[in-house]
């Protein structure tokens, strides 16, 4: 009981600093790819994008928190069930929504509203479920992936 | 027409290879403690893995969706549409993953899809 316990919280750590990059590297994202304008769906066109993407240091920053975000979800999932740690990692749009009123004062719509409540009980619902329910890796296994 | 098509390869690109570098890890077997060097060794194992390998052209495929789809169209219009990745996920963890994705795991995962939906829609 007390090692499920342990799981459980040692499982929410990661799934929240999984959340903190997502939600930083997304945002740099969208800031550097606004700079670009409208990607034109033309040989030239995709090439300025190209170009304009490994120039960005916003787009470069983006992809470092979203590398962030990738080290921490493939840790979890090394014992944690997908299907538990990919609606979990939603709470990233509640904890948008939150700074937005919080840090930025900004005035979020009764739509919004009603979809962070949305996601604040479907997490709830799926923290209730075991974070694993499926078999822990063998020693043979472990063996030849570390080959 | 473009856009649907870089819309299907954003859900599927994405959910297929997390759900591929899910496998590589599970297979590789977590840290035995939180350290940050052991936490880089397993990132370097799980990195060696073949199914790590077939996830990151997937996830790349879907990344340049993202970011195309992003110069095309407002976060509100890609968001909301990409939520569905969270139901694509959970059929694709149940039936290729073998996980037990009971009816309380269901529910939360329909609520998360639609709460997403109105979040970015709002």
């Amino acid at each position: 009981m007390a090692s499920e316990k342990r799981l459980q919280i040692k499982t929410l750590i990661m799934v929240l600093a999984m959340v903190v990059c997502a939600v930083t590297g997304d945002l740099l994202l969208k800031r550097g790819m606004s700079e670009a304008g409208a990607v034109q769906f033309t040989g030239s066109g995709l090439g300025q994008a190209l170009v304009h993407m490994a120039t960005s240091g916003m787009i470069w920053l983006g992809i470092v928190f979203l590398l962030g975000f990738m080290a921490t979800q493939m840790t979890v999932m090394s014992w944690a069930d997908y299907s538990y740690v990919m609606p979990a990692g939603a709470f990233g749009y509640a904890l948008q929504t939150f700074l937005a009123v919080v840090v930025l004062h900004e005035v979020v719509s009764v739509k919004r509203w009603i979809g962070v409540l949305l996601i604040c009980v479907g997490v709830v619902l799926v923290g209730q479920t075991k974070p694993r329910t499926t078999e822990a890796a063998t020693a043979v296994e472990k063996a030849v992936a570390s080959c | 027409m473009l856009t649907v098509l870089l819309l299907f390869v954003l859900i599927c690109g994405s959910t297929g290879g997390e759900i591929a570098i899910s496998h590589g890890a599970k297979k590789t077997g977590e840290p035995k403690r939180m350290r940050p060097w052991e936490v880089l060794v397993f990132i370097g194992q799980v990195m060696s893995n073949g199914w790590f390998l077939l996830g990151i052209p997937l996830m790349a495929a879907s990344f340049f969706a993202l970011l195309i789809l992003f110069s095309w169209h407002p976060l509100s219009f890609v968001i909301p549409i990409s939520a569905l990745s969270y139901v694509v996920g959970a059929l694709g963890a149940k039936y290729l993953l073998k996980e037990e994705v009971n009816a309380a795991r269901w529910a939360g995962v329909i609520l998360v899809c639609a709460g997403v939906a109105l979040v970015a829609a709002g």
